[in-house]
């Protein structure tokens, strides 16, 4: 097998396992009680660390570029309650536009 | 009065992620292709990882002439968090386990968002109908990238770079009720940053869930 379809079988098959199991292990089951207060904030740290990695991540280092622009204006938008198409709009031009003058 | 959604609210909910989605799937069928993937490979891999960031890091990796070890390592680190989202949405998931094993494989960091309710619970329609339109779109928008090619350019060019962070912060806003939500977003960006020059990708954003331990209860 060559190295690329080595890849694809391999993350593919880790990465069904990976999201096959609490469902399948666990599922149907209501969590014990204590942990429920741990689930409710698993979506907001996961997200918070996503929006912070992908605005400010490049490789393994940190970098301010025209990508805060672009997330400070869907900000922004999403603020005044802007519709997600909308403000998924003004983040890729802010940034594209930014791009082209600076 | 306990309100139920359908399979169809998560497929009209989903709508704007898709078409970034399906742009960024474009974007890993034109770079896989240039990568040496050929146009097949990319199209099996996106219909069977389903999770964009880890595709985009093993075709990197391979791209600049890593090892396989080091291409699915990364991979498998940046799905990492599957790992705890999935145990997450495990309760709300019932029926016979290969339902369950299907209905798992259509968790991913938007369908997930756009499926918690307002009391840490899940909706698990919401996240079938979401996840199957975020499908659709990853696998075609991949397979346009890969057989078109180079004759679409890139759509990272037009700012695409910008619009996941954008929608992950229109996911994250609903969530910030109350001071403990907020806190969690807050340290959970703080520590992943703080973790990316040291740790390989995908560790920071880990390290970050483990934030969530301080609503354990006594």
């Amino acid at each position: 097998m060559s190295a690329t379809w080595l890849v694809v079988a391999l993350v593919g098959a880790g990465t069904i396992a990976i999201k096959a199991a609490g469902p399948v292990l666990l599922g149907g089951r209501p969590l014990p009680e204590r942990f429920t207060g741990v689930v409710e904030l698993l979506a907001p740290a996961v997200l918070g660390a996503l929006v912070a990695v992908q605005t400010f991540g490049a490789g393994q280092s940190l970098v301010v570029d025209e990508r805060l622009i672009g997330v400070a204006a869907a900000g922004i938008a999403l603020w005044r309650k802007a519709p997600l198409l909308v403000v998924v709009i003004i983040a890729a031009a802010a940034t594209a536009i930014s791009r082209a003058i600076l | 009065m306990i309100e139920t959604k359908s399979y169809r609210d998560g497929a009209r909910a989903v709508g704007p992620f898709a078409i970034a989605v399906a742009g960024f799937g474009i974007s890993f069928g034109v770079l896989a292709r240039a990568a040496g993937f050929g146009w097949l490979a990319p199209i099996v891999m996106s219909a069977t990882t389903f999770a964009g960031s880890a595709q985009f890091a093993a075709v990197s990796v391979i791209g600049d002439g890593g090892t396989v070890a080091a291409a699915v390592t990364a991979a498998l680190l940046l799905n990492a968090r599957y790992g705890p989202i999935g145990v997450s949405v495990a309760p709300y998931l019932t029926g016979p386990a290969w339902w369950r094993f299907l209905r798992a494989q259509l968790v991913v960091d938007e369908s997930w968002a756009l499926a918690a309710q307002d009391d840490g619970r899940f909706d698990p329609r919401v996240l079938v109908g979401s996840g199957l339109v975020l499908y659709c779109g990853w696998v075609g928008g991949t397979a346009i990238g890969s057989i078109g090619g180079e004759a679409l350019g890139d759509p990272a060019t037009i700012g695409l770079d910008a619009a996941f962070p954008a929608l992950f912060l229109a996911l994250l806003v609903p969530q910030l009720k109350g001071r403990r939500r907020l806190q969690a977003a807050v340290l959970g960006a703080a520590i992943a940053l703080a973790l990316t020059p040291f740790a390989p990708a995908g560790v920071p954003i880990i390290a970050a869930a483990v934030v969530c331990l301080m609503g354990l209860r006594k």
